[in-house]
């Protein structure tokens, strides 16, 4: 009895403490949750925003390599611009092989942006004193390796280059010449995109006074790691993407729309929670009351998860929550019309409790995978916003289905064994 | 004790439901004939939709000049709407980004202008949101019939597709009469909408199940009456539940939430009626007036 008590105080105070770390965020060693400001990932049509989606434009029989390494350039290139006009929230998503979708939050000029963004690129490389050398155009391909350069014997990531026949001379000299003024510091190329210097790697001696057979290529070394020399060999590529980008969806809404949709939604959502809480005290009583506690459990552990995974929350995320509290109170109905049915037949409370979820259980666990057999779908074929109600539905219905059968069934259990246990307390 | 025969009263169920479901079904047939009486948004036909703010009362006579004003950048005869009090909706075919800002630059010049929404959707990208639309909800429901074809039986699963056609119907009726425009969203609706339903069906499935255990002797009609006036209420109770929830988005929700929101509840609703009174007469009438064996 006094156990009971305890344990029962112990889920309440459990609870409690969930609600507080899905508000304010808890951080110990190895062990961090952001708080719900900081951790869920407001969509474009919650804060405003734009979402543009380029396709490239290929011409007809290009292999799927040659698109692929056009595609990755073009990030390269998008990924660059963003930085360049100081979107660093963007977010970069290829869809299918030949898409990229661009998504930028707090854009007031959606068309500036689509403009900005989608322009064909202008590559140059110059030297120390920005002297124009050849335009990315020149170049015929640029590729990782891994291998030593000029003098150099250890082995490291180096970005190789084969540059047109008419321009080859024209770099040779151009790095030759850089090479001998290392003690000027001027040693190296530097690489522009749209007027803004992106990398400037640094030529060995070496290397530049190699004279490399134009067919073979000119190598460009980059200390650090392979993933540096995978982004030069992305940027330096841009000057020969092999298409243009067209954009192909445009999706923006203005901050205003944003916040108040966002504002409508929380609103809906708790007095809508409010007086679902109301009906199941009503109408349940006791059980009601243990299903209220579960399902405010439900509702902060769902604000936890939402933090911790960082999910990405678009309008009908928001509405997918809102269902799922309805599955959530969905099972306990289940179990409480059949816990009342086992009381109407004589049973005693502590036996109706058990009957009531031993039997329900079956309904529930298959009504539960047919809704996540429909979600999985949604997430597989779906795209963006949609995507983001099949992730809250997966979560909700999962978290639902452990707050029903765990939370609320342990709490009124400890409720039977403090021998709370008058019918009328149970609504019959 | 609720005792509804649902089974002998089912002409009336259907009767309703036939009334009901019909401007969907209208709808629908008449769409391979070009003749759409949806409000097909931009997601599946591609094209552009702008809605601004333009702070000033929105009459007839300003909405007829937009329109020409568009339509002299453009080209093409826009639909120009009023949204809100002093909003516009301008909806015309795809155009590209240039023209875009053609269009707001023009009402810049006459107006205070605050963007609200701008949609443009590509004549492929149109196509391939409606594949996948289409996709999802064929694999979707396929895949949720074998599962009740295995959990329970192919006649039961048959019928509770049939209530899910039944459910997906009514809710387009809903998408013709209030003129609701059909978006991408309209998948997440639907889908909702099949998975509460086959719910609302499986818990009723699930009591069959187990009554025609305890009755070995009675005919399969009887059962499914006693089944569902035992799932009733815990149907009933939950439909209230989720359209507590449900009416306050339609309430106090934004319009985009809204359009979401109002032919899901009308589809739950179908849905819990549907499970009370079409799917398990259906499934009766399958297996005709059989005795269960013990």
């Amino acid at each position: 009895m006094k156990k009971s008590v305890l344990l029962f105080m112990a889920v309440l105070v459990g609870i409690a403490l969930i609600a507080l770390i899905s508000v304010y965020g808890v951080d110990l060693v190895a062990f961090e949750i952001p708080s719900y400001k900081d951790g869920i990932i407001l969509g474009l049509d919650l804060v405003g925003g734009s979402s543009i989606t380029y396709e490239a434009d290929v011409p007809a029989g290009m292999p799927q390599s040659e698109i692929d390494a056009g595609m990755l350039s073009a990030e390269a290139m998008l990924r660059s611009r963003l930085t360049a006009f100081g979107y660093t929230e963007a977010i970069l998503t290829r869809a299918g092989s030949n898409r990229i979708m661009v998504s930028i939050p707090k854009i007031t000029n959606p068309e500036e942006a689509v403009k900005m963004l989608g322009s064909t690129a202008r590559l140059e490389f110059r030297d120390a004193d920005e002297n124009l050398i050849m335009y990315g155009s020149d170049v015929k391909s640029a590729k990782v390796s891994i291998g030593s350069v000029g003098d150099n014997a250890i082995s490291q990531p180096y970005v190789s280059m084969e540059i047109n026949p008419d321009s080859y001379e024209k770099f040779r000299l151009a790095t030759k010449e850089a090479a001998q003024k290392a003690s000027e510091g001027k040693n190296y190329i530097a690489i522009y995109l749209d007027n803004e210097l992106q990398s400037s790697p640094t030529v060995e001696a070496g290397f530049a006074a190699n004279g490399l057979d134009p067919t073979q290529g000119v190598s460009i070394t980059v200390g650090g790691s392979s993933e540096q020399a995978k982004n030069l060999a992305a940027l330096i590529s841009i000057g020969q993407m092999p298409f243009d980008l067209k954009q192909v969806e445009l999706r923006a809404v203005g901050s205003i729309l944003g916040e108040k949709a966002l504002e409508t939604s929380i609103m809906a959502g708790a007095i809508g929670l409010a007086l679902v809480l109301v009906f199941m005290l009503v109408v349940y009583r006791l059980p009601g009351l243990m299903a209220d506690l579960a399902l405010l459990a439900y509702a902060a552990i769902m604000v936890m998860l939402l933090s911790a995974f960082r999910v990405n929350l678009t309008l009908p995320g928001i509405a997918g929550i809102i269902l799922t509290i309805g599955m959530a109170v969905d099972a306990n109905i289940i179990i409480f019309a059949r816990f009342k049915e086992e009381m109407r037949l004589g049973k005693t409370i502590r036996a109706a409790v058990d009957a009531g979820y031993r039997r329900a259980l079956s309904a529930i666990i298959d009504s539960n995978i047919t809704t996540i057999i429909a979600a999985v779908i949604l997430l597989m074929f779906g795209t963006g916003p949609i995507q983001g109600f099949a992730i809250t539905l997966i979560i909700g219905i999962a978290l639902s289905m452990f707050t029903v059968l765990v939370i609320s069934r342990f709490l009124l259990n400890r409720m039977v064994d403090m021998n709370v246990t008058n019918p009328k307390l149970y609504g019959v | 004790m609720i005792n509804i025969k649902y089974v002998k009263n089912f002409k009336f169920s259907i009767i309703l439901s036939v009334f009901l479901m019909a401007a969907g079904v209208v709808g629908l047939v008449l769409l391979p004939f070009g003749v759409s009486l949806f409000n097909l948004s931009i997601d599946f036909l591609g094209g552009t939709l702008m809605q601004y703010d333009l702070h000033t009362t929105m009459d007839t006579e300003k909405l007829g000049e937009i329109s020409r004003m568009v339509e002299d950048i453009t080209g093409e005869s826009p639909t120009v709407q009023r949204s809100g009090d002093t909003g516009v909706m301008i909806k015309t075919v795809d155009i590209d980004t240039d023209t875009r800002e053609a269009v707001q630059r023009a009402l810049e010049a006459k107006y205070t202008v605050t963007l609200l929404t701008s949609e443009n959707v590509s004549a492929s990208v149109g196509a391939d949101l409606r594949d996948s639309a289409i996709m999802s909800v064929i694999i979707a429901s396929v895949l949720m019939l074998v599962y009740i074809a295995i959990r329970f039986e192919f006649k039961s699963g048959l019928a509770a597709v049939l209530g899910l056609i039944h459910d997906v119907l009514i809710m387009l009726s809903v998408y013709v009469i209030f003129q609701i425009p059909v978006d991408i969203n309209i998948i997440a609706t639907m889908l909702c909408i099949l998975a509460y339903s086959i719910n609302a069906s499986i818990v009723l499935f699930d009591r069959i199940r187990e009554n025609r255990r305890y009755m070995p002797k009675t005919e399969f009609a009887e059962i499914v009456d006693t089944s569902t006036n035992q799932t009733i209420t815990r149907n009933i109770n939950t439909t209230i539940t989720t359209l507590l929830v449900l009416g306050m988005i339609i309430i106090l929700g934004v319009q985009s939430i809204r359009d979401f929101a109002i032919p899901l509840a009308v589809g739950l609703a179908a849905g819990s009626f549907s499970s009370l009174f079409i799917v398990g007469p259906i499934w009766s009438s399958f297996r005709g007036k059989t005795k269960e064996k013990a």
